[in-house]
This record gives C-alpha cells, structure tokens and sequence, in this order.
C-alpha cells in the first residue's frame, strides 16, 4: 500500500495511539460497536483523524471503505479538525420560521466564513444543526455549551465580537 | 420548606443553573431552613426560568420569569415570613393552561426529581412492574395495553398491542427490546421532556414491555444531541440497579429478569425509522430495510425485536396501574385513546410542551393551551408530523386531533411538533425549508428518494427565487406524488407532503411567486424590492455605509434612493435604519 505514504510509512505520526487502545479493548469482543468507537475517537480528538480510522481498521478488520462510509453517514462525525469555538446554529422549524437564515448570515459575514467551516484564526467553527430544542427561545444558537437565544442580527454580532474580544 | 427549580434543558437555557446558585448561596447567607430540589420540564418554556415554592403546608406557589433580583427576594420573602404578591408569581390564566390538559405520559414532569428514585416511587412507580410481575402473565398485560388503546406515540399510531404480541408469538428465546428515543424531527422535543424529566418511568415501560414479549434484554436508542437526557438516563438506571428493577430477578419471583443499556445515535434523522435505526445499532450507516420481514419478526441482529418511541413507553406503567387501562381507555375518542404530547413552537405565545387529551380541537390547543399567535398576528397554519407531515390552514382549526381526522387533511399526527405560522411565514418557502432537510437526511438508498427530493428543491429553489415557470406545480405534484408511491421507507414516502399539502391549501402562494414573481409574505428575498421613503429619510448615510453592493447613493442629509439594478436584496438597509424609512415590497 504504497499508493500514497499516509499509513503504514510512518509519514504521518498518530498521536496518543494508547488512547486508541485503550478505546478499542473497551469494546473488544462485542459485535456492532463501530459507532461507539468512533464516537470515542472523536471525544477524544475532536475529529476524526484519518491516521486513527486507519489504526481503527487495522485493529478491528472492519473495511476502510466501510469506517469511511459509517463516518460520512452521520452527521454527529467530523473529518477536519474544529475552531476552538464551535457555533451550533439551530436550524430547527419553530428557528426557521423565526429568522435563523439571517442570524446565519450575520455569523458568515461576521466571520468571513460559510457554514461548516473554520476561520483563518482558528476561533471559531460554524456548524447548522436540524434542532437544539429549545424551541421557545428561537433562534438560538450554542456556543461551547451555553445557549444564547432569542437572537437577532445585531445581537448575534456582538455574541461573537465579545467572544473574540477575550481571546486577544 | 422546599424550593424547586425547572431544569429540563429549555430552563438551563434561560439561565436556571444560575438561579439555583443564586438561591443556594442565598439559602446559605441567610441561614435559612429551605430544601433546594431540582426538576424537570413543566412545559411552560416561554416562563423559564420557573421556581416552585412548597411551604410546610404543601401549598405551591410558583414564581415565573425568575432573575437574579426576584431570586434573592424570594429568599428574602420566605426567611420574613410572608411570600408577597409580585408579577413573578404565576397568572391565573397561565395555570388555567395548565389546567387544560391531562398529563398521562408527562404526569411526574416538572413535579418530581428526575435524578431520585424515591420521588418516583413516591409518586406511585415502579408499582405497575410490581403488579405485572406478581398478578399477571405476559399474555394478561398485552391484553390490558389492548383493552386501554394505545397506540405508538411514535408517528405512524400502530395499535401497540399488536407489536407487542407479534413479537411474543415470534419463535426464538433471544428477543429484544428498543427504544427509540431518536427524536429528529426539527422543532419537536417531547421525548426528550421524559427523558430529562421522568426517565424511570420509560424504565419501568421498558422493563414492563420487556416481560410482556419476553426479551430479557432493552437498549435506548438516544439522541446524541440531548447530552443532559443520556446523563440523567444514565442516573436513574444506576439506581434502578442498585434497588433490584435491573439487571436482578424481579421481586425474587424467579420469572423475569431485565437489563438495560443506552446507545447514543449519531445524528441521522432517517434513523427515526425502525429499520434504519437496527442498522445503526448493529454498526452500520442507517439504511432502511424492505419489510417484511418485520422487527417482529427478524430484527436485531435478526431476532425478534420490539421497536416503541419513548412517549409510548411511558405510558404503559399509568395503564398497567390498578385500574390504568380503564382510565386511559376514557381519555380521548374512540379510535384514539389517551392523551398525546406536543410541542408548540414557532409564532405562538405561550410556546412550550403541552399533553392534550385525544380529540380536543386544534384550536383549543393553539389559542386555548398555547395563547394563540405571538403579537396577535392572523394564524394562517400549522405544521403537524414535521417533514413528514403537512400544514393544516386555518378552515381546518377545529379538527379534533386524532389519528384519523388528522391524516384526512394530509397532514400526519407524527410524533407531535406543532409548528404555527402567520402572515408572514411563506408557504412556499416552508415547504422548501422540510424539503431541503429530507434532502439532506435522504439515506441514498432509493431512487426516487434521493435524486427525486433533490429535483424537488430544485424546483422550489427556482420558484422562490422568481424563476418559476407555468406547468411547475404540476410537475411538483406528479413527483411527490411518484416519490411518495416508490420509497421503500417512511421518510421517502411522507418527504413530499409538505410540498403537496401547501400546494392543495396554498396554491395561490405558489401561483403568486411563478406568475407574479410575488411573495406574499415578503420573505422571499429575490421577490422583494426595498425602497426609501424620501418623506422618512433623514439622509443620515447608514443605509449608504452599509450597503454591501454600493446600491445606495445620496448627499448627506438628503434624502437616499436604492438603485434596484445593483440591489442584492440583502436587507442591511433595512436593519440599520433608525427612521423607518425603508420599505419593502
């Protein structure tokens, strides 16, 4: 498997491999737990690190194309790394209806980045979600953890320029 | 002398954790004899954060809308002896809402604490189990939960007697048991209220469904979004475990045994189907599986498997109470029995969770429970079963909910999101919105599914945008139609009623939008055209600095003009205006 030096070689070093064991003896011997795994491996990385499915494969013998496949599939699964701040824009009905397409217009531009992505600094990660639940305050979004709802454009901007202010 | 504060993850939202600190310090400050408790989720979102004061008496006074200040005074007010009359205190209109309903499935929500087992065997748990295990045979209990009616609270309404009894008829001894608790529906959170709030009563369900089918074994399928619900799960099983209701043989009658575990879904709303959802629990990516055989019959892992949503579940300890199935059988209509939860959301005042007996009217939900609509705007409709249901207009208000009269307009009961819409909620643009997420959630698997859905918004797509063309509506119908007819799963077969339901009631929207280049509710941003009212404009210029596409142009304090040819609709102006002066068209 010389196709392209990322396994096998050593080019690139995957990091807390005893973590992954770690990971992979606590569900050894039982059948079905391929998304149980990943969602550790993600715990822990916060992404899923193409050098760690690779080990995962290799340890488990479940197909590459099957891991990549499983990833792909749920949402819940990142392949890039994150911005230190993930902003998760609820999407939901009840956040639709009461104008989350401009909050999320107010964040790219605010930004400078589309949804999904990370900015150039690293900071922050926008990601859409289908629903945060809590619907009586929409729009809402989350940031690490904290719910700011009843947003508007305005106030949505200053969110994230308080946020950046703390980080210089 | 008790206070509780609600703190089911809507509350935590507008800041309950911070009054329960605040509370607890000013407890501690003023050396004061007051319990501090927690609860769940009363449903009230829009009064959040709710704090209960229970005096020696065991008379309720509930304050709403807490803040730090009314906080520190309740505290204040009790340690003086007399609890004041204050705005905080609930309305009398507010607790006649409440008065409204019947709670079956969320009759310990927002009263007990979730993170106690006590409180739920005070409130009459974990009695059902005892009585089922002691008095009945399994075949008695499936007659009972016959007897009282219910359904799967899940979306589709299956009689849940007769899943129950198909998988305990089905050979084999390894059996299994699941809940799904997979809600993904956007704009629905009624599962995760019982589970924040009251999740021993989905364990006892389970535990009682299990020794009904004869599966020694259940697993929670849980969202892996709803992290408080999977922590509060995670304590309430412990101490079932701990007092003997898991992993023990039941009250040492030597018959049944029952353990239980959870397993966090990964976010993929097709998992909401039953067969998709066994896919994910074996491992793999959430594809649906052709039925039959049904989960009944082959399901995990090829063994019989019974599959109930988390509402579901926690109805059947009420109904195998002494007397349950009776008194659940009197609640609702006859095809419907009992009560459903659903969430109220969207352009409505009083926004929250309410339990309404089976066959009250829309109407009666949406203006008597819920307030009606948010700054007395005109209803115009509601969305029932989210993406998979359709919007029910205002002719059609005073529908009895239930299963049947709601699936006669084209719409779905579903799993109980209500989404309401006024005046300035665009159908077509609604319809765009469930599609673009069934797209989106689309496993691939089928066809028609996948690339159908896809065309579909496409189409929708180019209507909002005022590229619509004549002979579009009909070619919307013919693939939703054809979309809903050739998908193997349920998300294939209900993802165009959204669609064809705004088209059957709102066809003149759609005709506005294709014909007119129109959008009569002004959300369409291609649709619109801003304009300055020279009599408003101060000729302030921040309409001008803030122009991204440099459309606007003006002598300071003279009034602006937009030049429509470079206009990209984006609608600065009109937010940064201070005078009103921008209109939009």
């Amino acid at each position: 498997m010389a196709c392209c030096g990322c396994n096998d070689k050593g080019n690139v070093v995957l990091k807390d491999v005893d973590k992954l064991d770690e990971i992979l003896s606590k569900y050894e011997g039982q059948k079905g737990t391929l998304i149980s795994i990943l969602q550790d491996v993600q715990e822990h990385y916060e992404y899923l690190p193409e050098e760690a499915l690779n080990y995962v494969s290799e340890k488990t013998g479940v197909q590459r194309a099957k891991i990549y496949g499983v990833a792909t599939f749920y949402t819940q699964f990142r392949l890039d790394p994150v911005g230190k701040h993930v902003i998760l824009l609820c999407q939901g009905t009840a956040c639709h209806v009461n104008g989350s397409k401009a909050i999320e217009e107010a964040i790219c531009e605010e930004l400078e980045i589309n949804e999904g992505e990370t900015t150039k600094d690293g900071l922050f990660t926008l990601t859409n979600v289908a629903c945060l639940g809590c619907c009586s305050l929409s729009p809402v979004m989350m940031i690490d953890g904290e719910v700011y709802g009843k947003l508007t454009p305005k106030k949505t901007r200053e969110i994230l320029k308080t946020i950046r202010a703390e980080e210089e | 002398m008790k206070l509780i504060v609600g703190q089911g993850s809507c509350g935590i939202a507008a800041g309950a954790s911070k009054i329960y600190k605040i509370l607890e310090e000013e407890i501690k400050d003023n050396g004061a004899d007051i319990k501090l408790g927690s609860t769940g989720c009363i449903g009230m979102c829009y009064l959040e954060p709710i704090v209960d004061f229970i005096d020696d008496n065991g008379e309720k006074t509930t304050f709403v809308k807490v803040d730090e200040e009314i906080a520190k005074q309740i505290v204040k007010d009790i340690v003086s002896g007399e609890v004041k009359s204050n705005e905080n205190i609930i309305s009398d209109e507010d607790k006649e809402a409440l008065a409204k309903q019947k709670r079956i499935s969320l009759r310990n929500c927002g009263i007990i604490n979730p993170e106690s087992l006590d409180e739920y065997v005070e409130s009459g748990g974990y009695k059902a189990i005892e009585r089922c295990i002691k008095e009945m045979t399994p075949e008695e209990v499936i007659e009972e939960i016959k007897v009282s009616g219910l359904r799967g609270r899940g979306g589709a309404g299956f009689p849940t007697w007769f899943k129950l009894n198909a998988a305990r008829q089905s050979p084999g001894t390894e059996k299994y048991l699941v809940c799904n608790a997979d809600e993904g529906d956007p704009g629905a959170f009624m599962d995760r209220s019982v589970l924040e709030g009251d999740p021993h009563a989905l364990i006892e369900g389970m535990i009682i469904a299990g020794y009904a089918i004869g599966a020694s074994e259940g697993i929670i399928y849980v969202r892996a979004e709803y992290p408080l619900a999977i922590k509060r799960l995670n304590i309430a099983m412990a101490q079932a475990r701990e007092k003997g209701y898991l992993d023990a043989d039941l009250f040492g009658e030597n018959k049944f045994t029952f353990s239980l575990r959870i397993k966090a879904g990964a976010g993929a709303f097709v998992c909401g189907e039953e067969t998709a959802l066994l896919e994910s629990l074996e491992g793999n990516r959430g594809m649906p599986r052709p039925k039959p055989p049904f989960p009944a019959q082959r399901g995990y892992w090829g063994k019989p498997t019974n599959i109930n949503n988390v509402e579901t579940f926690a109805n059947i300890p009420f109904i195998m109470a002494e007397g349950g199935c009776d008194a659940f059988a009197s609640v609702g209509t006859d095809d419907s029995k009992g009560t459903k939860v659903f969430a109220l959301a969207g352009k409505i005042k009083k926004g929250g969770l309410v339990e309404a007996p089976m066959g009250m009217t829309i109407r009666e939900i949406i203006f008597g429970i819920g307030g009606g609509i948010a700054e007395d705007k005109e209803f115009k409709a509601v969305q029932m079963g989210g993406p998979s249901g359709g919007c029910i207009p205002a002719e059609f208000l005073d529908t009895p909910v239930d299963y049947k009269s709601i699936q006669e307009t084209g719409a779905i009961m579903g799993s109980g999101g209500m989404v309401v819409m006024d005046e300035t909620t665009c159908m077509v643009d609604m319809a765009k919105f469930f599609l673009d997420f069934t797209c989106k959630e689309s496993c691939g698997k089928c066809t028609p599914c996948r690339e159908g859905t896809k065309r579909m918004l496409e189409m929708l797509e180019r209507i909002t945008e005022g590229k619509g063309e004549p002979g579009d509506i009909e070619k919307l119908i013919d693939l939703g139609e054809f979309i809903k007819s050739t998908s193997l799963c349920g998300l294939g077969q209900t993802a165009p009623n959204p669609v064809l339901t705004t088209i059957k009631y709102f066809r003149d929207e759609y005709e506005a939008h294709i014909n007119d280049k129109k959008c009569p509710a002004k959300q369409c941003k291609d649709l619109l055209t801003y304009t300055i009212d020279p009599e408003k404009c101060t000729g302030c210029t921040i309409c001008a600095r803030n122009c991204p596409a440099g459309a606007i142009t003006g002598v300071l304090k003279e009034p602006h003009e937009i030049n429509q040819d470079l206009c990209i609709q984006c609608g600065k102006c009109y937010e940064v205006c201070r005078f009103g002066a921008i209109s939009v068209e």
